[in-house]
């Protein structure tokens, strides 16, 4: 299969308009990915699927990751006047990088055993904007995934048949799998705690009698 | 009676017995003979408890291998496997189902305390939090034979069941309510999380 540099360029030539970028992976596995916009991704998936080089026929796996919002410090030397002479003093400048939630394709082709191609879709934040484009009008296999994606990460799928919790009950307002969910307080009874259920625990322990 | 009474006219061959022992002897020794379990399963566990009914462990042995179907036929309940919070309802719904006198088997990690998943969210830490279980079997999943010692334990209690007096069966009791409430599903969790009328958080003293 052609690298995954060269599949973006001929879909960049098939879908005008389409943005892409690619994330690299740098581990052993060496798999890169291809990030595309959720207006575009309808297209660029049905491009994947129909290109008789790639005939990617089949989504393995649809999973959906959480990146929180990231603040990172970086520290630069700034030159500055002091005491009227100048100085290379040291700043520190906090970038915030605000966070989204990403669904990700693993597409193979069963025509041709090639892949896999993954493909993420990213939301714009992770409060008001949590849209992305259903790819279950390509692949019928992703509609109980994505489903099960807006079950535990709230990403609402636009063009998804029939979005409703799959695995949680109805009436369920949180979304299980995000980082910052706080699972329900029934720690009550732990014989044994420990590390973050012992802290859990100790608020449930009977107050000390006054000695 | 007195005891040395009863021995004399047991020796001149007159046998006396009190109208509670026949009854018990009658009722309870045909009963603990002929249990019928529900017929469900939750998980794993439920592999080895169809394996305890098949040739090899032969659950016939001890007159439970008519495994039913509908809660209304069954007097027993193997809760074999993870009970998860959008399961709960459910499984409180069969007990309440079942016509008394009943038993509850909590078999396996899962069923006594949400075992391996007992800190994820969406499991029950334990079914005897909203249902009277009567025996315990631990392990991951118990084997066939731990299971046949569940069932054997539960024969003795049902042997020892007396029909009157104070340590008379709940069913004989008509303070104690016949069904228990079922779980609601709420925003955040099911509630209540435990029916404060079977289950109390046991008060442990810590340094």
């Amino acid at each position: 299969m052609e690298s995954l540099d060269q599949i973006k360029l001929r879909v960049e030539a098939a879908v005008p308009g389409a943005q892409l970028a690619i994330v690299p992976n740098d581990t052993p596995a060496n798999q890169p990915s291809l990030v595309v916009d959720p207006p575009h991704a309808l297209a660029v998936v049905r491009f994947l699927r129909d290109d008789p080089q790639l005939r990617m026929d089949y989504a393995s796996n649809v999973t959906g990751v959480d990146w929180l919002d990231k603040v990172t410090k970086e520290k630069l030397k700034v030159k500055k006047l002091v005491d009227g002479a100048e100085k290379e003093v040291e700043e520190t400048i906090e970038k915030s990088t605000p966070g989204y939630l990403e669904a990700v394709y693993h597409l193979y082709s069963m025509a041709l055993k090639q892949g896999p191609i993954i493909v993420r879709q990213r939301t714009g934040n992770r409060s008001n904007q949590i849209s992305v484009t259903s790819l279950t009008p390509i692949y019928r296999g992703a509609e109980f995934q994505e489903r099960e994606i807006y079950d535990l990460y709230g990403i609402l799928f636009d063009g998804h048949p029939d979005l409703r919790r799959i695995l949680m009950w109805d009436g369920f307002k949180d979304f299980p799998m995000r980082k910052d969910y706080v699972p329900p307080d029934d720690f009550e009874y732990e014989p044994t705690p420990h590390d973050d259920v012992l802290e859990r625990a100790r608020k449930h322990y009977p107050a000390k009698a006054a000695s | 009676m007195d005891e040395g009474l009863r021995s004399e006219l047991s020796k001149q061959g007159i046998f006396t017995v009190k109208m509670q022992e026949l009854l018990n002897w009658g009722y309870n020794s045909s009963r603990k003979n002929s249990i019928w379990p529900l017929q469900f399963g939750l998980a794993c566990c439920a592999i080895e408890m169809i394996a305890t009914s098949m040739a090899r462990y032969d659950l016939a042995r001890f007159g439970a291998e008519v495994f039913r179907p509908s809660p209304r036929q069954a007097d027993l309940m193997i809760v074999a496997g993870t009970v998860t919070k959008k399961m709960a309802p459910q499984v409180v719904r069969l007990y309440n189902q079942m016509p008394e006198p009943k038993y509850v088997i909590a078999m396996g990690a899962c069923a006594i305390s949400g075992g391996p998943f007992k800190q994820g969210y969406n499991v029950l830490k334990g079914i005897d939090r909203f249902l009277p279980v009567d025996v315990h079997i631990p392990g991951c999943p118990p084997r066939p034979e731990a299971l046949l010692h569940a069932f054997m334990t539960l024969q003795r209690k049902i042997d020892g069941d007396s029909l009157f007096g104070p340590d008379k069966p709940r069913h004989a009791d008509e303070s104690v309510p016949g069904e228990y409430p079922l779980p609601a599903f709420g925003e955040h969790d099911i509630e209540p999380p435990y029916n404060k009328a079977v289950w109390e958080p046991p008060v442990m003293a810590r340094e």
